[in-house]
């Protein structure tokens, strides 16, 4: 409460300063708290667009991960399928999907997806991959069998390296749905490219600092479930 | 009624073709010049001329804001890999790097400093800084210790552990922060028309001079280019990892 008041002061002069919009300054404050709200909807649209993408993406590169880590042979098309896919630039892929998808959020998320899926899935099979054979073999000397070995060795044992790709995959992700409005997708990115907008400094500022806020939340999300999944590094280490 | 009468046979054969229609309009689009669907149908666009043109712009902005990154990126990320220093900094610089919205990044660049080939370099050197140094940094100080120990007793400087050492053994994990880089970079150029650099992707995003074949030609093409710089750069990791290391690697 202490620092309230000189803030408040600044943001009075400002406001009694409407040249800052006139003469398009880096960032007006007085604007900003004038129009917060029309940020709360792209805010919203934005979260709807990077939750749906990356719980997708993961649903469809954790099953992929799953069948490559039985079937090792699939290892390769799998990665090189996903690989195709991250490598095609998010704002190409949601005009390849025009004609069979239109323009509108489906297309984003679609897109999005796509692009998630290959960070996540090479982060699952590495984690996999990693578990060291000899707790393996301890697991099946207590009488596991491939399933039950699976997800209560395996997989948690995997569990640093899943979530250090989450992380990867949701973070690059709100950074790329700011492109979503090309295809209508809404998003933070509205509040940059609409017309006239593209211009406008404060606006522009204040869009890019939100995505950038929004990316930090989801990792530090994503690091508190890390670390709530992987509570046997505590026990471990105590 | 003429107009009501001219959109209804504008959609049927698109309705009926459906979307391999549109393809086909598109890939049309490369090869062959056709009106321009603005100015009174005096401007060509579209065919191999406009979309070389374009691709040569796309390319030419990656390849100097590749360039750009590396001689920045590369150096500090080798020299503190090197002496094992600053892990803390050269892995938050990549952390953080991804967080930047693209588009954000764009616009403010241009409203900011301005529009030309200059701006845009620099603006997407921003992208490809942080995937390099950090890659060139986690490479180059994950390089087996006893190996350093050896070439030291061997007698080497320290300017020739980590150029005949450290750096061979460095190559995969640098070139995929490179090609992570590069990506990044080719992507985003796609939207630098937004500051008056024609790449390829203003036929995506000029859909009212180019059309819906003119967006999805350009987004066929961007993701092209993509994919042959990514194999491109592929090929060159290969050629770059010593002989000696391509076969015993598990």
């Amino acid at each position: 409460m202490v620092s309230a008041a000189p803030i408040a002061e600044v943001l009075l002069h400002n406001r009694s300063n409407p040249d800052c919009i006139q003469r398009n300054e880096i960032f007006c404050p007085g604007w900003a708290v004038d129009n917060f709200n029309r940020y709360v909807d792209p805010v919203i649209q934005h979260v709807v667009l990077v939750l749906a993408s990356v719980c997708i993406g993961f649903a469809i590169a954790f099953a992929l991960s799953l069948l490559a880590h039985r079937h090792r042979w699939l290892s390769p098309t799998f990665l090189g399928a996903t690989g195709v896919l991250y490598t095609i630039p998010s704002i190409a892929f949601f005009f390849l999907l025009l004609p069979i998808t239109g323009r509108g959020r489906t297309t984003a998320i679609i897109a999005l997806t796509a692009f998630t899926l290959q960070i996540i899935y090479r982060n699952v099979t590495t984690g996999l991959a990693n578990v060291p054979a000899d707790i393996k073999d301890a697991g099946r000397g207590m009488g596991l069998t491939d399933r039950p070995l699976l997800w209560r060795v395996e997989i948690p044992l995997a569990m640093p390296e899943i979530i250090a790709g989450l992380r990867i995959a949701t973070v690059s992700t709100v950074a790329l749905a700011t492109l979503a409005v090309f295809v209508n997708g809404g998003g933070l990115g509205v509040e940059i490219y609409t017309a006239g907008n593209l211009t406008f400094k404060t606006g522009i500022v204040i869009a890019g600092t939100l995505a950038i806020l929004l990316a930090l939340a989801f990792d530090l999300i994503l690091v508190a479930i890390g670390r709530r999944a992987t509570t046997w590094r505590r026990v471990a280490s105590g | 009624m003429e107009a009501g009468g001219e959109r209804m046979s504008g959609l049927v054969p698109h309705l009926s073709l459906g979307a391999l229609g549109l393809f086909g309009d598109a890939f049309d689009f490369i090869f062959h010049q056709q009106p321009a669907k603005t100015g009174g149908g005096l401007a060509t666009v579209g065919g191999l001329d406009q979309v070389g043109t374009l691709a040569v712009e796309q390319l030419k902005v990656t390849v100097l804001a590749l360039g750009l990154s590396i001689a920045i990126a590369f150096p500090i990320g080798a020299y503190l890999g090197h002496r094992g220093a600053g892990e803390g900094m050269a892995l938050a610089i990549g952390n953080a790097g991804r967080a930047i919205p693209e588009l954000a990044l764009i616009a403010f660049m241009a409203a900011a400093i301005g529009v030309g080939l200059g701006n845009l370099t620099m603006a997407l050197a921003v992208l490809g800084i942080p995937p390099i140094l950090t890659n060139t940094y986690v490479g180059i100080s994950q390089v087996d210790r006893n190996a350093v120990e050896a070439a030291r007793g061997m007698g080497m400087t320290g300017g020739e552990v980590i150029r005949r050492v450290e750096l061979p053994l460095a190559v995969p994990t640098i070139m995929s922060g490179v090609r992570t880089a590069t990506i990044n970079i080719v992507a985003t150029a796609t939207i630098a028309p937004l500051v008056g650099v024609l790449t390829l992707g203003d036929f995506i995003l000029s859909r009212n001079v180019y059309g819906d074949e003119g967006v999805l030609a350009g987004a066929i093409l961007v993701a092209l280019m993509a994919l042959a710089l990514e194999l491109s750069l592929a090929g060159i990791q290969w050629l770059m990892t010593s002989p000696g290391l391509r076969l015993g690697r598990e």
